[in-house]
C-alpha cells in the first residue's frame, strides 16, 4: 500500500513538531525516516498510524484519504521502541492477540490461528519460545515478537519506531540484517524511525532526513550520502570536517590556505562553509608542499582495515575558520608510507571540499 | 604610588577628570585589602571616570570579581574600546567572570504582590484545576458509558476472564480488610454510643445506633474509602504502566479500543464488587457493635437482633447499599482515568497514583454528604 502524507503540521504547545511535511511512500518500499532526537520523526510516524492527530494536513493511504479514519480502519502494524508486549500473556497469546478481539466475523477459527501464529514465530525464528513469557525472553527476541504481533494482523502498512533503540550494537546489527531479509521476503510497505544513521543506510530503500520538523532530504542510501543537499545532512550522515571560508574562483581561502572545492552552489566572493569527509582528505609530510591546512597529528588509531588519524589545528584555528580538530582516514598502505608520530606537523590536503552558502548553515 | 605586589585602585581627579587607576596583583591573595578599597570607592565611580589599568599585575577570577564589583559589568564591557590598557586576554576573563556571575545570581525577581491577590491567585488556580477534572471526569464518563453501550449489546465482546481476574483482585482479597476494619469501627461506635447515652439512661439505644449507622453510611462509606485507596490506586498504576510502557497505544494499533479492554472490565468488577463488600462490611459492623453490646452492657445476642428486627426498617439498608454501585462506578471511573492520563516516565505514574485516590475520596465523601441530604429530605 502507498502512503502519502500531504503537509502535515502538528504542534504541541509552542514546539512546532512537524512543519508543513509532505511525503510520499511508495507500495513495498522500506523507508527510514532518519534525525536527531525531537525532530518530529516519532511524531509523523504516529500521525501515519492514527496514534496522532495532526493539527492540519492528510494522510493517504492507497490514494484514499485517511486522516479522519480510526487507527482500527487504517490497518496498521506498528512496532515499538520498548516493544509493548502485553506482560501477562504467553509469546503465543501476545501474537495471537490481534488475531483473537477480532469481531467474531472476521475472526480466523481456533485452528487457524494456531496455523498463523506459529508460521509467524517460525518467521521471526522463535517458534520455540512460544510459551514463555515476555519477561523471560531477551531484548532482541521481545522485538521480534513484537514484529510478529504487529504482522499478525496482515497490516497494510508496517511501522516501526525506533525498534532496535533499546538493543546493544551486537544484536542491533544482527536484527538489521534480519529486519531487511523479512521485508524482502514480506514486501510490505515498511516506515522505520531511527537516528542511527548506519543503520538508516543500511536497511533502507530509500532514506528520509529530518530535522526540526522539515524534511531536509529524500533519496536513496547512497545519494543522501554522497550527495546531500544541506549541510545539515552532511553534517548527521557520519563524521565530516568542517571548514569556514570565502570562494575565489575555482578555490576556498579557509585563513592562510587554498583549498579546491567542488563548483556547486560557490558563487565568487561569497562566504561558505566547506565539509570534507575523513577520507576525503589526504595527509602530506613533506614540508615543501604549499597547498592545505596545517595541523598537528594527535592520535592514530590503527584498528580495523583502515587507520583513523585524529589531528589538532594550529593556535587560533578558529579565527581562520578551521576546525580545531580534524579527523581523516587513511589506508594501512599509506599510514605505513607517511610514517606519521604524535606530535607530527603535516598538511591537510582535500581532494574537495562540498560547500554550503555560510547563511544556509 | 608604590609599585606594591598588592592591588590598588586609587582614584585621582588632580587632572581635571577624575582617572582609576588599577595597579599591581589583583588576586585572591589580597582580596580582603581590595574589598575595603572597593568598597570604600564604589560610591564615587560614575560613567565619567576614565579607567587605566596599564599597571595591572596579575588577575584572577577573585580580582576579576572585585573588578565587576566596582565598575559594574556594564562598564566593563566598554573597557576593551577604550585606551585603558587592559589587554585581550584580561579582558576575555572579565567577560567570563561577568557571565558566570550573572548566571548564576539571576534569582527570580521577588514579585512584589499583596498577600490577599496571591491568595485569590491561588484560590483561582484551584478553581481551575478543579474545574478541569470535573470536566476531564465527565467526558471519560461519555466515552465508558457509550463503549459500554456498544458492547453492552453483544456479549462476544464481553471479557469475562478480565472481569472475573479483576472481581478477585478487588472483591475476593479487599474481604479481609474490610471485615477488620469495620468491625472494629462498629465496635468502637458502640463504645461510643454506651458512654453517651449511659448518662441518659438510654444504653440500650446503642444497638440502634449502631444498626443505623452501619447500615445507611458506615457500611457503604467505609467500604468505598477502602476501595478508593486500594483499587483506585491499582487501577490507575496498572493502565499507567501499560501506558509508560506503550502497551495502550500497542492496543489501539492493533485496531482495538483501550476502554473497551481495560476499562469496562475493571468497572464491572467494582460495580459487582463494592456491593458485595458493602454488604460485608455492614455485617462485620453490627458484629463488632453486637460484640460490645453483650459484653459491656450486658445486652444478650437474642435482644440485640431483635431490637434491629423491630426498629430498624429495611430502607436504611437500601439507602446503604444504592450508593455502593454510584461510589463504585467513580472511584473505577477516576482510577482509570487517571491511568490514562500517565505520559512516559514512572514518576507520573506516582503522582497520578496519588491523585487518583485523593480525587476518588473526595468524590465519594462529596457524593456521600449530597445523598444524605436527598435522603433527609425526602424523609428516607
Amino acid at each position: 500500500m502507498s502512503i502519502q502524507v500531504e503537509k502535515i503540521h502538528k504542534e504541541f504547545g509552542s514546539f512546532t513538531a512537524l512543519n508543513q511535511v509532505s511525503l510520499d511512500f511508495p507500495t513495498g518500499e522500506l523507508v527510514a525516516l532518519l534525525g536527531p532526537s525531537g525532530c518530529g520523526k516519532t511524531t509523523l510516524l504516529r500521525v501515519i498510524a492514527g496514534l496522532e492527530t495532526a493539527d492540519s494536513g492528510r494522510v493517504i493511504l492507497e490514494g484514499e484519504d485517511a486522516s479522519d479514519t480510526h487507527v482500527r480502519e487504517r490497518q496498521v502494524g506498528f512496532v515499538f521502541q520498548h516493544y509493548a508486549l502485553f506482560r501477562h500473556m504467553t509469546v503465543f497469546e501476545n501474537v495471537a492477540f490481534g488475531l483473537r478481539v477480532k469481531p467474531r466475523r472476521e475472526r480466523p477459527s481456533e485452528e487457524e490461528i494456531r496455523k498463523r501464529v506459529h508460521r509467524l514465530l517460525d518467521l521471526v525464528q522463535l517458534d520455540w519460545l512460544a510459551d514463555r513469557y515476555p519477561q523471560q525472553l531477551s531484548g532482541g527476541q521481545r522485538q521480534r515478537i513484537a514484529l510478529a504481533r504487529a504482522l499478525a494482523v496482515e497490516p497494510r502498512v508496517l511501522l516501526l519506531d525506533e525498534p532496535f533503540g533499546a538493543l546493544d550494537a551486537q544484536v542491533r546489527k544482527e536484527l538489521r540484517r534480519w529486519l531487511r531479509n523479512l521485508h524482502d521476503e514480506l514486501h510490505v510497505t515498511s516506515i522505520f524511525v531511527t537516528h542511527d544513521q548506519e543503520e538508516a543506510l543500511e536497511v533502507a530503500d530509500r532514506v528520509v532526513l529530518m530535522n526540526k520538523g522539515r524534511v531536509e532530504q529524500v533519496g536513496t542510501p547512497q545519494e543522501v550520502y554522497e550527495h546531500p543537499a544541506t549541510p545539515f545532512v552532511y553534517g548527521f550522515l557520519g563524521a565530516v570536517n568542517l571548514f569556514h571560508g570565502r570562494v575565489e574562483g575555482e578555490h576556498v581561502r579557509v585563513g592562510d590556505a587554498v583549498l579546491p572545492h567542488d563548483g556547486r552552489d560557490a558563487d565568487h566572493g561569497i562566504d561558505v562553509v566547506g565539509f570534507a569527509r575523513p577520507h576525503e582528505l589526504d595527509i602530506v609530510t613533506d614540508p615543501g608542499v604549499q597547498v592545505g591546512v596545517e595541523a598537528v597529528v594527535s592520535r592514530v588509531l590503527a584498528f580495523g582495515a583502515n587507520v583513523r588519524v585524529e589531528l589538532d589545528s594550529l593556535p587560533g584555528a578558529a579565527d581562520r575558520g578551521e576546525p580545531l580538530h580534524y579527523e581523516v582516514v587513511l589506508t594501512r598502505d599509506r599510514v605505513a608510507a607517511l610514517a606519521l608520530s604524535d606530535g607530527q606537523r603535516v598538511r591537510l590536503v582535500p581532494a574537495s571540499l562540498r560547500v554550503f552558502p555560510r547563511e544556509a548553515a | 604610588m608604590s609599585r606594591a605586589a598588592s592591588g590598588s585602585a586609587v582614584l585621582d581627579d588632580r587632572a581635571g577628570e577624575a582617572r582609576l587607576i588599577l595597579a599591581g596583583d589583583w588576586t585572591l591573595a589580597h582580596h580582603a585589602m581590595l574589598l575595603r578599597q572597593v568598597e570604600a570607592l564604589r560610591a564615587r565611580i560614575d560613567a565619567r571616570v576614565k579607567v587605566d589599568a596599564g599597571e595591572l599585575g596579575s588577575l584572577d577570577t577573585a580580582g576579576a570579581a572585585l573588578l565587576l564589583r566596582l565598575l559594574g559589568s556594564d562598564r566593563v564591557r566598554t573597557l576593551v574600546d577604550s585606551d585603558s590598557g587592559l589587554s585581550d586576554g584580561r579582558w576575555a576573563l572579565l567577560a567570563a567572570v561577568d557571565g558566570a556571575m550573572a548566571e548564576r545570581s539571576v534569582p527570580p525577581a521577588p514579585r512584589k504582590g499583596s498577600a490577599i491577590g496571591d491568595v485569590l491567585a491561588h484560590v483561582g488556580e484551584a478553581v481551575a484545576v478543579f474545574g478541569r477534572h470535573a470536566v476531564d471526569l465527565l467526558g471519560f464518563v461519555g466515552l465508558t458509558l457509550s463503549a459500554m453501550l456498544r458492547v453492552g449489546v453483544r456479549p462476544t465482546r464481553w471479557r469475562l476472564t478480565s472481569l472475573v481476574a479483576n472481581l478477585e483482585q478487588t472483591g475476593l482479597y479487599a474481604v479481609p480488610i474490610v471485615a477488620l476494619l469495620t468491625f472494629l469501627v462498629g465496635a468502637v461506635v458502640a463504645f461510643l454510643g454506651a458512654t453517651v447515652l449511659a448518662d441518659f439512661g438510654a444504653s440500650v439505644f446503642t444497638v440502634n445506633l449502631v444498626a443505623f449507622s452501619f447500615l445507611r453510611e458506615f457500611g457503604v462509606l467505609l467500604t468505598a474509602i477502602l476501595v478508593a485507596g486500594r483499587t483506585a490506586s491499582a487501577y490507575t498504576a496498572q493502565i499507567g504502566s501499560m501506558r509508560a510502557n506503550e502497551e495502550v497505544d500497542a492496543i489501539r494499533a492493533l485496531g482495538l479500543d483501550p476502554v473497551e479492554l481495560l476499562v469496562l472490565p475493571r468497572m464491572w468488577a467494582l460495580l459487582l464488587a463494592l456491593p458485595m463488600l458493602t454488604f460485608i462490611a455492614m455485617i462485620s459492623g453490627i458484629l463488632g457493635g453486637m460484640l460490645v453490646c453483650v459484653f459491656s452492657l450486658g445486652i444478650p445476642v437474642s435482644m440485640f437482633l431483635s431490637i434491629i428486627a423491630n426498629d430498624v426498617g429495611v430502607s436504611h439498608f437500601i439507602v446503604g447499599m444504592a450508593k455502593a454501585p454510584v461510589f463504585a462506578f467513580l472511584i473505577a471511573l477516576i482510577g482509570c482515568m487517571e491511568g490514562f492520563k500517565v505520559s512516559g516516565s514512572a514518576q507520573s505514574v506516582g503522582e497520578h497514583t496519588t491523585s487518583s485516590v485523593v480525587q476518588s475520596i473526595f468524590v465519594v465523601i462529596v457524593v456521600n454528604a449530597i445523598a444524605a441530604l436527598i435522603c433527609m429530605e425526602m424523609g428516607w
